[in-house]
This record gives C-alpha cells, structure tokens and sequence, in this order.
C-alpha cells in the first residue's frame, strides 16, 4: 500500500469547524463553566464543584416537570406516529386531489408557534374561542385557564394539530417511494390489505418514521412557545415542561448556576432518549425471527 | 396449468378509442397453448407489459375476453387467477427470511403450515436455495433475489401460468445465461405455461419454443426462432431479428420487364415467377435480405448489384461489411477467408433467401 499519507485535508474542514465552535461549542462550554460556578457578580464568581449538580437533582419541582415532560412527549408520539402514518396512507396519491391535501396539511407547519399557542388559547376560551364555547354548550365543564387536566389535553391537542403533519408528509414521501410492482406482486401473491401495510408498506417507510419519531421526540421534549403562550405553564405548575422550568430558573431568577447544570442535564437526557430510541427502532427492522415451524 | 385464449382482445388507455392509433394493444385473437414457452419480444412501449398484465388480471382490458380453459376470467381479479409474474426488478418482502417469502403467497391462501413447509423446501430444492431458507432476504444479490420472486411463483401448486417482465434485467451477464437455463429446466420439469417478455432477441430465441414479436401495440408474428429468421411476415420482424437487421431495398417495377425488377436505377434479374407474383401485389413493395446471406458476385452477375464498400470489420468468424447500394445502406456479413477492401463491388443480393414485402407484409410464396 503506498497511500500518500498527510494531514492536508483537515484544512478543508477548518472553516466549519470554526463556525460550529463560535455558534455550538464556545457557548455549550461557557454553560459547563456557568455549572461549576457560583456566580455573585459579573466580576465575582467562586468555583462549587458539581454542588450544582447535587442540587438540582434533588429539587421536587425538577421531578414534577421531567415527568410531565417525559408522559408528555410518550403521549405525542403515541398519538401523532399512528395517526400521521394514518393519514399518509388515507391520502389520494394522484392529481389535484393529492395537492390539496398536501398543501391543507402543510398549513399548521406554516405558522409561527407563538401564534399557534395564540390561535388556540382563544379557540379554547369559553366566552369567545368556537372549541370552548361549543364544549361548554354541550355540557362539558371545560376550563383550561382552571382545571388542570384541561390545560394539559389543550397543550396536547394543539401539538397533535401543530406536528401530525409533518408525520403524515414523512410518511407520504416514504410510501411514494414504493414502486408499483411491490403493490402488484402482493396482489399476485394474494396479500390482503393489512399484509401489504405490514410487510411492504410499514418496512418501505422505516426510515421516514425513524426521522419523524426521533424530531417528534426531540421536538416536544424542547417544547416552549406554544404552553407559554396559551397557559403560561399553569394552572399551578401543571403545564410547565422542562424548558420552562429551565427559563425560569435562568431569566427569571438568574440562578445561572443551578439553571446551566440542569441545561447539561436536560441535553443529555435528550441524546440518550434519542440514542435508545434510534438503536430500538433500527434492531426492531433487523432482526425478523424466521417463522418456519418443525413439521418435517 | 392452462391454456390462455384472448378473443377480440384489445386495450386503450383512453375512453373512447376510435383510430388504431389510440390503442395500446390492438384488437386481436390469439391462443398461449398449455405448457408452452413463450417469448414476447418488442421494443421498449410495444405494449407488452400491457399484454402482461391483462394476463395476470392487473389491468382489465378494454376490449373482448381473456379466456383461462375456456372460462372467461375478463373481470376476473388477480387473486383469482392463479397467475404468477416475475417483475423487472426483484420484488422482496424485506423483512422477511428466504422461507416467509417463498410462504408468503401460500400462508395469504390460508395453506396449513405442514404443506406449506412441504412445498416451500420442494421449490427450494428445484432453485438450488435450500441452504439460504433461514437467512433474511433483504441481504442477498440481484438474482438470488429474482430467484425468489420466482419461487413465489412456482409455489402454488395451482398456478395457470408463470408471466416473466423482462426478468433479468438487472442480473450479472455471465448468470443471466445460468438462471434462464435454470428457467428452462424448470419449465421442462414442471410443464408450465411461461410468457416471456423481453426486449433481447438473443434471450427470446435461446428461451422459448416460439416467440411472439410485437410492434406498435400488434402482433405481427408468431413463431419458431428459425422461422422468424428465415421468413420474417413483416419488414419489423426482418429488421428487430438478426443482428445487423435485414437490409431493405425499395422494388419497383417494368410493365414490359417479365424477368427482373428494378432497385433504384439498376435492374436485377429475379425470374418470371417472382415478378408475376410482384406485380399482383398492390401497394410499396420491398425486397428485404438478411446480412448473412449476401455474398460476392462478378461484374454484371444476375441477381446482383454495384456497391460502395465503405467499412470492412473483421470479427473473426466472419467479417461485417457496411456501405450503400442504389443510395440505400448495406450492412453484409461475410465469410471471414474473403478478402475485400472498401470500395466498389458486385454483391448478389437477389438470391432465393431474399424476401418481397408488400405494405411491410411478406408475399407469400
């Protein structure tokens, strides 16, 4: 082997690398010097180990929101997967009909958070938004300014009709992959219509549903607009996920310590939620046990 | 195993076809006899797949019935049928072991698992994959994965007819010969009625007992492979069989010549015979003659012509002339000992072996 050995290429990635530094690492790291640090003054700062860190763990309100947070996004996911492959396979996949329907989708994707929290704290009122007066027409005691289980499947809800969209396009673009002879071999083979989702349609759109399960996850486990701006975390603390929790700590009462060890905690616990769930969801479409019975 | 009947069969894609021109598949009767292979060659959009797939029930003619053993099975879907096909590219069912696969079309009939394991290791066995049952299906190389798609087909014991989509398009040259020849065993040893369609002469005529040549959604013959050769029925099967195609001259003709037919400016002696014959024929008449069959003549020998060598490759066996005769293009294949530079030479071309067409159909003799 006579490989030119050099180490001139690295100069190709240093551009790059200099811009990721100043917008990524400079500031990740100036939050892992926040989190050792006891910060008094601008000038003043005295170094507390990983207090910080044993603090924080032990903190209820901390508990309370990352178990909001982690039913929180299950729910997301449970809902928004099923029902954006759902979609995507109920959608018409040839002429205007398709554009319709692919241009009435993406509209939620369209519009700014704080304005989708905004669209559906007043569709939710009880006076003057249509969901909530028609709720409360019909009897149903709906309050999410007061009840707290309210609040929570209006957040819910608003998130199932923010994303599911982005689903179902996934999902779309996944299953208009499929050639058309895999459709006509499983009619030859006489597949029926839950073997041809099963064994072609789902495998097809693998990949596609990885992506969205893991930006869904990630996703609504950094959720913040749309709860601040429809029930500002409350009532009591019941809607306050994670980053909420975390911008309260660090704007609202400057414990810049405590607040950048949790950051760090918070990203962690983010990657290895998305490194499981990649791993799962990969290993899941590998390892199809053989079905041969012993009838020799 | 069946024996397929098409009467009045025809498709247009479109609602209301009222020209030819409109049809993808023209009107047209035709019978595959039971057990037979078959090759259907054409052109790429000669509308074989349409063909194919009326067959196998995907698409639902437009025009006349599709008979399986006399039963009509037009509106027939395609879980009825029992027709297995084979596609152009391997379709697999990637989660799947070699084994589910080859179970799948038997498990959706709903087949107990005794038989099924039964016939899957019996198609196994013929295909050479017994050793591969348990490995996933995902992993495994263009024709074993064509293997597969077949062993879908062959596994039901019920199957009227196995239908091939240019299957080995996308298989490796030097086992492209091994699995048509696999194909072959099979169809002897299971005596299945195989349509074969194919853009490849060469894999036509080595595959099947008689091809069926398409052009323009028509069927313009039906034969053996030599027959195709030697009497070609229309100019497209002279030109599409053989490789180089026939070569094709303009005819025309004396009212006071009762011996030869003129090519352009030159006359050529032909017989009283063939000219009688010619000059019944109504309509743009062609002399077609296949490349292998010219051959040297002296100067102002009957039958031949003065032409313009421009090209001479050797290929060993033989060598391939190429140049122009009466304004025309000439493509030759002669015999290798024969010596020859580009320039002007007397070529017989009017030899018994040379074919009259009349409106691109052959003139009987």
């Amino acid at each position: 082997m006579n490989k030119p050995y050099n180490n001139k290429a690295w100069f190709f990635i240093l551009p790059v690398f200099l811009c990721v530094a100043f917008s990524a690492i400079l500031p990740l790291m100036t939050v892992v010097n926040y989190s050792v640090q006891d910060i008094l003054s601008p000038t003043q700062s005295v170094f507390v180990g990983l207090e910080w860190f044993r603090a924080i763990m032990r903190d209820p309100e901390l508990h309370g929101a990352l178990l909001r947070q982690l039913v929180f996004s299950l729910c997301v996911l449970l809902v928004q997967i099923p029902l954006g492959v759902a979609l995507a396979l109920a959608m018409p996949s040839k002429g205007w009909q398709s554009s319709a329907s692919l241009v009435v989708l993406s509209m939620p994707l369209l519009i700014p958070w704080n304005v989708v929290g905004t669209i559906w704290q007043i569709f939710g009122r009880a006076d003057i938004g249509l969901g909530g007066f028609a709720l409360n027409a019909l009897g149903v005691d709906y309050n999410y300014a007061s009840h707290s289980l309210d609040a929570w499947l209006t957040v819910l809800l608003m998130d199932v009709w923010h994303w599911t969209p982005l689903v179902a396009l996934l999902g779309f673009a996944g299953l208009r992959s499929i050639p058309d002879a895999y459709y006509q071999a499983a009619q030859i083979d006489g597949a029926s219509r839950w073997a041809v989702f099963r064994h072609i349609q789902l495998p097809k759109m693998r990949g596609v549903l990885m992506i969205a399960v893991l930006l869904r996850f990630m996703d609504s486990f950094m959720i913040y607009t749309e709860p601040f701006v429809l029930t500002g975390g409350g009532p009591g603390n019941s809607t306050t996920f994670l980053s909420q929790y975390l911008t309260q700590k660090a704007v609202g009462q400057f414990d810049l310590g405590p607040a950048a060890a949790f950051s760090l905690i918070y990203f962690l616990i983010i990657l290895l939620f998305s490194f499981v769930l990649y791993n799962w969801m990969q290993s899941a479409g590998n390892s199809a046990p053989t079905t041969e019975g012993d009838h020799a | 195993m069946a024996r397929i009947e098409f009467r009045n069969l025809g498709h247009a894609y479109g609602p209301h076809p009222s020209a030819p021109s409109d049809f993808a598949l023209q009107p047209m009767n035709m019978v595959w006899e039971d057990g037979g292979a078959y090759a259907l060659l054409g052109p790429s959009g000669c509308g074989k797949s349409t063909l194919l797939n009326i067959i196998s029930g995907l698409l639902t003619p437009s025009h006349g019935q599709v008979l399986f053993d006399g039963r009509d099975v037009t509106t027939t879907p395609t879980r009825g049928r029992n027709i297995a096909q084979v596609f152009q590219f391997p379709v697999l069912y990637d989660t799947m072991t070699v084994y589910d696969n080859l179970a799948f079309p038997l498990r959706n009939r709903k087949v107990p698992e005794r038989e099924v394991h039964q016939r899957v290791h019996e198609v196994a066995e013929i295909l050479g994959m017994t050793h591969t049952l348990k490995q996933r299906a995902s992993g495994m190389s263009a024709d074993a994965k064509q293997k597969i798609s077949l062993g879908r087909g062959l596994v039901r014991k019920d199957v009227s007819a196995i239908l091939f989509d240019e299957p080995l398009t996308v298989i490796d040259p030097h086992l492209k010969w091994q699995l048509r020849r696999q194909l072959k065993q099979i169809h002897q040893q299971l005596k299945l009625t195989l349509i074969y369609v194919t853009h490849d002469q060469v894999e036509a005529l080595t595959f099947a007992d008689e091809v069926v040549v398409m052009t323009n959604g028509k069927i313009v013959q039906k034969g053996a492979p030599d027959a195709l050769f030697e009497r070609p029925d229309h100019t497209f099967v002279g030109y599409f069989i053989g490789s180089p195609g026939m070569n094709f001259y303009p005819v025309s003709l004396d009212a006071a010549d009762e011996q030869g037919i003129r090519i352009g400016e030159h006359r050529v002696e032909v017989g009283p015979a063939q000219v009688a014959r010619l000059k019944r024929a109504h309509g743009a008449l062609r002399m077609g003659i296949r490349p292998e069959f010219i051959e040297l003549a002296p100067a102002g020998a009957s039958g031949a012509l003065e032409a313009e060598i421009v090209n001479v490759q050797h290929l060993g066996t033989c060598q391939l002339v190429s140049g122009t005769v009466a304004g025309h293009p000439l493509k030759g294949k002669l015999a290798a000992s024969v010596a020859l530079q580009p320039g002007r030479h007397w070529l017989r071309l009017a030899r018994p072996e040379a074919i009259f067409f009349c409106n691109d159909e052959r003139i009987a003799q």
